[in-house]
């Protein structure tokens, strides 16, 4: 088995969009619970924002974040030819 | 079913699951007109718990097989969609369905660590595992250990620590099991926990991950059912808004005004709290006395004494109300109670003191606020109080102790989310259901499916915590001894660990301080303070049992699998034939089963612990050594080897030398971490373990190197074939 240029293209934007993925993961739960005294500051429609983000907010970044992994690897096994073949 | 496309059979599956769904809803507006025609509570309870069990047991039955791939992962063809139920069931556990809005009630903000470390790490599932896991395609965790770097040892390794984690997580769940059927049925714990085990056993011992995944989605259906429409309900009630996840804002904003208030002396309520206070206070004073003494009678050797003595009081309370007899029934049951639960030893009757005295201590304080972050000691607010000319100097010294204790939170905090996390990614039950689905593709989308499903739940819970809270506070703090409301006096009445309420300084209004509360009231409790008859009450049990049984059969799969399939198989007999593979898998199941129900109708105290501990171990053993097989072609087996023991022993060794329960002490811990926290030091061992060991040897074969593009590229021309039929 040989792997092409394309290949390891593949693979390097796969390890992009993952890092990606996981700043934006670390920044939605590390940063933002570090600072949760400081954003518990500011209230939104009776929500602390600190309090939100680890209650509600975090959550929801983390459906995102799985959803928008899942779309594009799919897309781009597609683009690349490494998708699998229909069930 | 083997000419069944797999449109077709998503196609059914959906029709199935709707039309149960119809039914569920159905059987549950039937016992709800039964309970307005006279139908007894009692029944109710033994209604659902049956006819649930009898609904497991008929999809286990049904999806019996003798097959291998059936047996080990579903045949491969669970569409993304239900393997995310199954998941989801799988993942949430009596812990997260009944104890988890509990916490949030009793910590506030700093229980939010259970929530995003049990949805954050599906992220890591998502980026790092279920995809590559898919590709490769075996039956159990071990299987991709022993594969990727090769030899017995890594497998073997993987084996122990898979059977570490689950067996002690597995007890907890059927501990659950116990706890829910003895309470909503009146039977026996052990005789609950027995029953449990049937209900267990029925779905995954004919049909192993068959049965498990098609129970699961109809467990999960329940359990989602019966979460949701308590809360939907009592946010209707309080805020005129369906959505709770919305309309809790409000009631946050109403519970923190009445913190204010409570804490605020020149407040009539105030006033009334701080009159319980002192007298928690005078409570905290006598037991930290007799605390004292006990102490100093344990370090001259007389500590049997006062243990006796103890016994005695207790014994002859217990006499001398039985003499009485205007005696009420309650009083002597309470007492023999007191006396068939009184402590055998010294160590014993230290920590039941020493539970009294932290008890009181923390009802003299005031009332921790509700959203506050890493709040500090109060020492600051507590200085101006007792002395309001304090020094400045005095001032900033301790505001500094707030600021340490706050710090100290915080790490502890961050590092629980971290171990949460990474454990979640780790725990081999849940990334063995990613096996299951039909192709990478599908089990990309299966992630997300999970997460979301296990969002709908805990993105619930903290607006539960809030809304209950708004109860207590608004409806029962201030109300009369006279007229408590009904929930209030019933769960008093059953269950005194659940409730508690007493007319502390005799004024014969209920203050905070007088309540007690306990952890899994909340969920329990929520249709009652809703105003919902009991057929809903009964319907959160069954949600919880489908929580805990849910869990507990993926749990029980995943220790036979390693037993009967990695050990047995892979490395005592590899000839072995079909049919002894499974009866040998079918027969561990049994065994395992037994001696999980056995641990846990002993009771084990520290079972909480230990189910927090488990994500830490499964942090620093699995995840360091999985993640690098797939993203580092250059780790050999001398790294994984290294890294997982060396991530499991630093986890191990800290727990061991830092929790009390195994004779460790706080002052061994590092940097103030907690030992449920140990992760946060065993996976960067792990990483670092897996990254020398690999330097120091050469570079895995072309092989393994082919089974890592393998496994990173959904489809290869020319690829090689790891599948396991």
């Amino acid at each position: 088995m040989q792997l092409t240029d394309r290949h390891r293209e593949y693979w390097r934007r796969n390890l992009r969009l993952t890092g990606i993925l996981l700043a934006i993961w670390f920044v939605a739960t590390y940063v933002v619970s570090y600072f949760a005294r400081e954003l518990n500051e500011i209230v939104i429609a009776g929500f602390p924002l600190g309090f939100y983000m680890g209650a509600q907010g975090a959550l929801i970044i983390y459906v995102v974040i799985i959803w928008f992994y899942a779309r594009s690897m799919n897309k781009m096994d597609r683009e690349y030819g490494v998708h699998e073949g229909e069930d | 079913m083997a000419a069944q496309t797999q449109a077709q059979f998503y196609a059914a599956l959906k029709k199935y699951y709707s039309f149960y769904t119809g039914g569920f809803i159905a059987f549950v507006i039937v016992l709800a007109i039964l309970e307005q025609l006279g139908l007894p509570a009692v029944w109710i309870g033994y209604i659902f718990l049956a006819a649930t069990i009898a609904l497991y047991a008929g999809i286990g039955i049904m999806s019996k097989t003798g097959e291998v791939a059936e047996y080990y992962v579903a045949g491969r063809r669970v569409p993304a969609l239900f393997n995310g139920m199954a998941t989801g069931a799988d993942w949430m556990s009596a812990a997260s369905f009944i104890g988890m809005a509990g916490t949030l009630y009793a910590a506030g903000y700093d229980g939010l660590a259970f929530v995003m470390g049990w949805t954050g790490g599906y992220v890591l599932v998502a980026l790092f595992l279920a995809p590559y896991l898919r590709k490769f395609g075996q039956f159990t965790i071990p299987d991709f250990l022993g594969a990727r770097y090769g030899g017995n040892l890594p497998r073997l390794i993987g084996v122990f620590a898979a059977i570490l984690v689950s067996f002690v997580y597995v007890v907890a769940q059927i501990y659950g099991v116990g706890l829910i059927t003895s309470r909503f049925t009146g039977l026996e714990f052990q005789i609950g926990v027995f029953v449990g085990l049937v209900g267990i056993l029925v779905c995954s011992f004919l049909g192993g991950m068959r049965a498990v995944t098609w129970t699961q989605v109809a467990q999960y259906i329940i359990l989602i059912i019966a979460y949701l429409i308590p809360v939907v309900w009592l946010s209707v009630k309080h805020t005129g808004n369906p959505i709770p996840q919305i309309a809790y804002g409000q009631a946050i904003q109403a519970v923190t005004a009445k913190e204010k208030e409570l804490n605020d002396p020149a407040t009539a309520l105030g006033a009334a709290e701080a009159s319980v206070r002192a007298i928690h206070k005078e409570k905290q004073a006598e037991w930290e006395g007799k605390l004292k003494m006990l102490d100093e009678a344990i370090a001259a050797g007389t500590a049997g004494d006062i243990l006796a003595a103890e016994r005695a009081k207790v014994e002859q309370k217990l006499a001398d109300l039985k003499a009485d007899p205007n005696a009420e029934a309650k009083a002597i049951a309470d007492a023999e109670k007191a006396v068939k639960e009184f402590p055998p030893t010294v160590d014993k009757l230290r920590e039941a003191w020493k539970k009294s005295a932290d008890g009181a201590k923390a009802k003299a304080g005031p009332v921790p606020a509700h959203t506050t972050a890493f709040p500090g000691k109060g020492a600051e607010k507590k200085l101006l109080q007792d002395n309001p000319n304090a020094t400045p100097e005095e001032i900033a010294k301790a505001r500094a102790e707030d600021e340490k204790e706050s710090d100290i939170k915080r790490r502890n905090f961050l590092a629980l989310v971290f171990c949460l996390m990474v454990g979640t990614a780790a725990l081999p039950h849940i990334l063995m259901r990613y096996y299951t689905t039909p192709s990478v593709r599908e089990a990309r989308i299966s992630v997300f499916w999970s997460l979301f499903f296990i969002f709908l739940l805990y993105f619930t819970a903290p607006a539960l915590a809030v809304l209950a809270k708004y109860e207590v506070y608004h409806n029962l703090v201030g109300s009369s001894f006279a007229a408590l409301p009904a929930w209030v006096a019933n769960w008093a009445a059953v269950d005194s660990t659940l409730m508690k309420i007493v007319d502390m300084n005799k004024d014969g209004l209920v203050q905070l301080a007088e309540i007690t509360i306990g952890p899994d009231l909340i969920v329990l409790a929520t249709p009652e303070i809703a105003g919902l008859p009991y057929v809903i009450s009964g319907m959160v049990a069954a949600g919880g049992l489908a929580a805990a049984l849910s869990t507990a059969d993926g749990l029980l799969l995943t220790i036979s699998n390693a037993l009967s399939h990695d050990v047995y198989y892979k490395m005592i007999d590899p000839n072995a034939p079909t049919t002894r593979r499974l009866a040998v898998s079918k027969g561990l199941l049994l065994v395992v089963a037994l001696l999980a129900a056995y641990t846990a109708s002993l009771k084990p105290g520290d079972i909480l612990f230990l189910v927090g501990a488990a994500f830490s171990l499964a942090a620093s053993a699995f995840f360091p050594a999985l993640v690098l097989g797939v993203f580092w072609k250059r780790a050999n087996q001398l790294g994984a080897v290294i890294g997982m023991l060396a991530g499991l022993g630093v986890c191990m060794y800290y727990m061991y030398t830092t929790y009390d329960f195994f004779g460790g002490v706080a002052a061994n811990q590092w940097w103030d971490i907690k030992p449920i926290a140990a992760g946060i030091f065993g996976v960067p061992i792990g990483f670092l373990g897996v990254i020398l060991g690999s330097l120091l040897t050469r570079a895995p074969a072309k092989d393994i190197q082919e089974l890592v593009d393998h496994v990173r590229y959904p489809s290869l021309e020319g690829d090689i074939e790891t599948r396991a039929a």
